[in-house]
This record gives structure tokens, sequence and C-alpha cells, in this order.
């Protein structure tokens, strides 16, 4: 499979911006066949924009937006992805088997409604109208919409925001099981948990701007340190005071400690605190290092 | 893998079918625009036409005019109120990009909710036209019948394109105010509610910058209330009036996808 062919969504330079709002500023991007891309940010760090240029909802200012090799909008690359927006406004008048129906309408072969209500987990709720759905089930609702097609594609814009910790275990099941069917999937969030339960790459957005972009591996190694995690009575003052050590901090009994080389560390916590308990030591999570590029990025 | 060659063209028409269809039960669905588009004409008429306009049989002139201004005044609102407040609050809410992200037909989104307010307006004709030949003792030709129910139900297109332009400028907030700032005045300054002659002179000048003063003249024509006669001429205003609009409005809709 060669480059352009397994390229599914692409930005190239692409600049947005809304009134004075420099949205995207020259960000790259590529979501390529049946991989999984996280896309991370805080609030307002073009997320949400970026996707936006990838389906043709918006076109960039300057650079260039690509949907299966041409510019997104036609309809044959629509038929090939699924969407799920932050903002849907799904009529709430019309209930969920009309809207699946609808829908389904759309598409030359589109899946079977029981393997939708299957898959999306909306089984008891086809004659409810959306209006009187919950938020979590709204947005099972919506992700149903975006699955009806049959995607290779699924671009998820906060799928989870609103859900339960079990809904959104029951998605990330969901997720998988499509992408081992080879769909590829464009994720933004704002859970890290999520990106890394999910994503094969990761780029990080800030301000408009790309600041990290590679393999979970490789922005986990941008964070060079280790995390020691213990129960301990020693002050978080004092340890952070040791050489080697970079930083210190207590959730509760818990001690963390983050530090570049931990085994001198390790001697030293032994030594001092003869009762330490739990003691773990593993590398820095996504969350650690996206703390600390965007530390880096401020 | 080429999915478009094997859409089928039935498959089509029955997505447009579904379309318009779920477009209708929504705003079935929402009784603060189904209860006033549907009952107010037909009231009015009622409250203006039979019950004020005196002589319950026989010639009633008050009951042939209000039966051809209502049938305007009934169409204005599936247009405006149809289009405007929901293009605006489908634009807003983001239903109108997920709608586009989706392979939904071309043409659709417009297509569908056009088909649905000439369904409405249809209705309208329909309780205008029992209640005016049974009540108000209005009796017209089977061809007059005919083209008044053209008139009314292609009547209502440019309403669709004047609520389409507010709908897709108009905050979600703003819509209904400035739809309802439109349709009352209008309504009245076109003569609707009392002849054009009983109104002050400014007013019957102005009359001709609405469209639903030039849509009933062409209703007062066919059912033989007068009308200036200058068919052609009212015809084309209404077109010409109608494209513009939609152009202007579609051109924003462009833009702000």
């Amino acid at each position: 499979m060669n480059r352009s062919t397994a390229t599914i969504a692409s930005l190239r330079d692409a600049s947005k911006r809304y009134g004075k709002q420099l949205a995207l500023d020259q960000v790259t991007l590529e979501l390529r066949r049946g991989e999984v891309l996280a896309l991370l940010g805080p609030n307002g760090a073009g997320k949400t924009t970026a996707i936006a240029l990838m389906l043709g909802i918006a076109r960039p200012d300057n650079g260039e937006a690509t949907l299966f090799g041409t510019a997104p909008g036609s309809l044959d690359a629509r038929r090939r992805i699924g969407a799920m927006l932050q903002t849907d406004g799904v009529p709430g008048t019309l209930n969920v088997l009309e809207l699946i129906t609808l829908f389904r309408s759309y598409y030359p072969r589109p899946r079977s409604v029981a393997d939708i209500v299957a898959l999306a987990g909306v089984g008891g709720l086809l004659k409810h109208r959306y209006a009187s759905l919950s938020g979590g089930q709204q947005r099972r609702v919506q992700f149903a919409l975006a699955i009806v097609g049959n995607p290779q594609a699924l671009f998820l814009d906060e799928p989870t925001t609103g859900l339960d910790i079990e809904a959104r275990e029951t998605l990330w099941a969901t997720i998988r099981q499509l992408i081992s069917e080879g769909c590829a999937l464009l994720l933004t969030t704002h859970y890290l948990e999520e990106a890394e339960a999910l994503a094969d790459r990761v780029s990080v957005l800030m301000h408009g701007r790309m600041i990290a972009d590679g393999s979970l591996e490789q922005i986990r190694a941008r964070v060079s340190g280790k995390q020691i995690r213990c129960i301990s009575t020693l002050s978080e003052t004092l340890v952070a005071g040791w050489s080697d050590v970079r930083e210190a901090r207590r959730k509760g009994e818990w001690l963390e400690i983050v530090t570049v080389q931990p085994e001198p560390v390790l001697r030293q916590l032994l030594f001092e605190d003869t009762q330490v308990r739990e003691l773990e030591v593993r590398r820095a999570g996504l969350a650690e290092a996206f703390v600390e590029i965007t530390k880096e990025a401020a | 893998m080429n999915t478009s060659l094997t859409f089928p063209r039935g498959a089509l028409i029955a997505s447009y079918a579904l379309e318009v269809r779920y477009e209708f039960i929504r705003l079935l669905r929402t009784p603060s625009f189904a209860v006033p588009t549907l009952l107010f004409p037909a009231m009015f008429y009622v409250l203006f036409g039979v019950l004020m306009g005196g002589h319950a049989s026989g010639d009633n002139p008050m009951a042939h005019y209000l039966l051809a201004t209502y049938c305007v005044f009934g169409v204005m609102a599936p247009g405006l109120f149809g289009f405007g407040i929901t293009v605006a609050t489908e634009r807003e809410r983001g239903w109108l990009a997920l709608k586009r992200v989706a392979p939904m037909p071309a043409g659709a989104y417009l297509g569908a909710k056009m088909l649905m307010a000439m369904l409405f307006a249809f209705l309208i004709f329909v309780t205008l036209a029992i209640l005016s030949s049974s009540l108000g003792g209005v009796r017209l030709l089977p061809t007059q019948w005919l083209a008044l129910m053209l008139l009314v139900v292609f009547g209502v297109l440019p309403f669709c394109a004047l609520g389409l332009v507010v709908g897709s400028y108009a905050s979600a907030q703003a819509a209904p105010a400035i739809i309802n700032l439109i349709y009352l005045p209008m309504a009245f300054l076109s003569g609707l509610w009392m002849p054009l002659r009983m109104l002050p002179n400014m007013v019957a000048q102005i009359a001709p910058l609405w469209p639903p003063y030039h849509l009933s003249q062409l209703t007062l024509y066919v059912i033989g209330q007068g009308g200036d006669g200058l068919v052609a001429m009212h015809g084309v205003v209404l077109i010409v009036m109608t494209v513009v609009l939609f152009v202007i409005a579609q051109r924003r809709l462009q833009r702000a996808g």
C-alpha cells in the first residue's frame, strides 16, 4: 500500500481564523488507513477546528485539507466516513428509530438496524424521542448515527464526554471492535486515558499549533522520567529536596515522586522510611507527558 | 471502491421521501409551530370573514375577499417559520453540519423543507376551502378552486426563500423575533386583513414592496374579487423575489458551512 492510498484524511499547513482568533496555525496532520490517531489538547486548542477542516464543514484559509485524496465534501468520500460532532443539534422531536432510518437512507449499503442497535447499545431507546433521552443516551445515539454507513474512518469529537465510567468502557470496547475490523479513527478527547486506551498515535495541539506528534511511545519518551509511587509518611517537601528528584507530591496517603534516576532515590526512600508500602515504579504515562509538553509550550 | 455507482435511483427517491416525511412529522410534533400555522388562518377567517362579514349565505363579498387574502396569510407561516426558525436552529446547533458530513443527497435538506411547506400550505387551503364554502357561502367554479390551490401551494415558495434568508443569518434566539416582526406587519401592510383602499394612501403606495401583496393580487384575481389584473407582472415579481432571496441565502449558508 503506497502512501497516498494509505492516507484517509490530512491537513497540510492548514490555518483557520475565526474573527480575530487564529484557531489553527499551520497544522499538518495525517490519518492513515486502519490507525487510531488521538488529538489531545486543552479547550480551545483547535481540535474541533481540525476535524471541521478534514470533514469539509469549514475550509482552511491557508494550506490544504484532503479526505480520501480529494477536497473534503464529495458525496463519495462522505459515504466512507462517519462522524460524531460536539454540537450535534439532533432534532429532539424525532425518535431514535426514525433518526437511524433517515441516516440509513443516505448510504448504498448501510448496516442493519439490528447491528447498529447492538453496536451502539441503543436497543431500549428506539421508540423514544431524542429530546427525552439522558445526555449519555444521546451520545450513544450520535455514535449510532456515526456508524450507520459501515465507515472506513470514524471522526469522533470528544465521544465520551458526559458518559459514566461504565458507558465509556462499553463505547471503548465497541470502538476497539470497529478498529479490529480495519476502521480508522480520529479521536479528540480531554481524557488522556482514552487516548492511552485506544490510540496508536497522538498529536498534541495547543493554541492552534501542533506541539507534539508521534507514537504513544514517542510522546511518553518526551518525558524521560519515571514515577515512583508508594504509601509513605515522609513529607513531600523533604523528598523534593533530595538530589535526582524532579518533583514530589502527595495524594492522600500516597506519595508520588518523579525522577530521571529512580535507583538512588529508591535507596534513599527505603533507608529513610522503613515502613514504606505498596511501592511501585513505572514509566510516566500520557498524562505526565501531556502536562510536561504543554508546560514546555506555554 | 466506488459506492456512488451502486446507489439506485429508487433509493435516492426513498431518501428524499423520508426526509420530507420526517420534516413534516417534526413540525407536527412541534405544537408551537403546527397549532398557530394550521389554526390561525381558519380562526381568523371564521371570525372576520364569516361572523363579522354579515350574511352567512348568499352574496358575501367579505367572505370572498378574505378567502383570497387569508390563503396568502396562511401560507406565509409555514414558509417563514418552517424555514426561518428551523434553519437558524439547525445551523447554530450543528444538525446541518452533521447532515452535510453524512452523505445526505444534495438538495435534500432544502428540498424536503420546501415540500413540507407546500404540504402545510395545501392543508391550509383545504381548511379554508371547506370553511368558506360551508360557512361563508363562497361559490367558485372548479377551475377557480384549482387555480387558487395551485397559487397557494406554489405561493409558499417566496416565503420559504424569505424565511431561509433570516434562518441563514440570524441566531436561533433572534430568528423567531425577526420572523414575527416580518410576518404580522407585512400581512397587514399587504392588505391581507383589510382591503388596501380602506388603509392610508401611503400603505397602498408601498404595498408592492411586499411579496404577500403580489400573491394576494393573484388570488383575488382568480376568484374574481378584483386584483389589478396584472397577472404576469405579479407572477414575475414573485418569481424574481424568490430566486434572489434563495441565492442570497444559499451563498450565506455555503459560506457559513
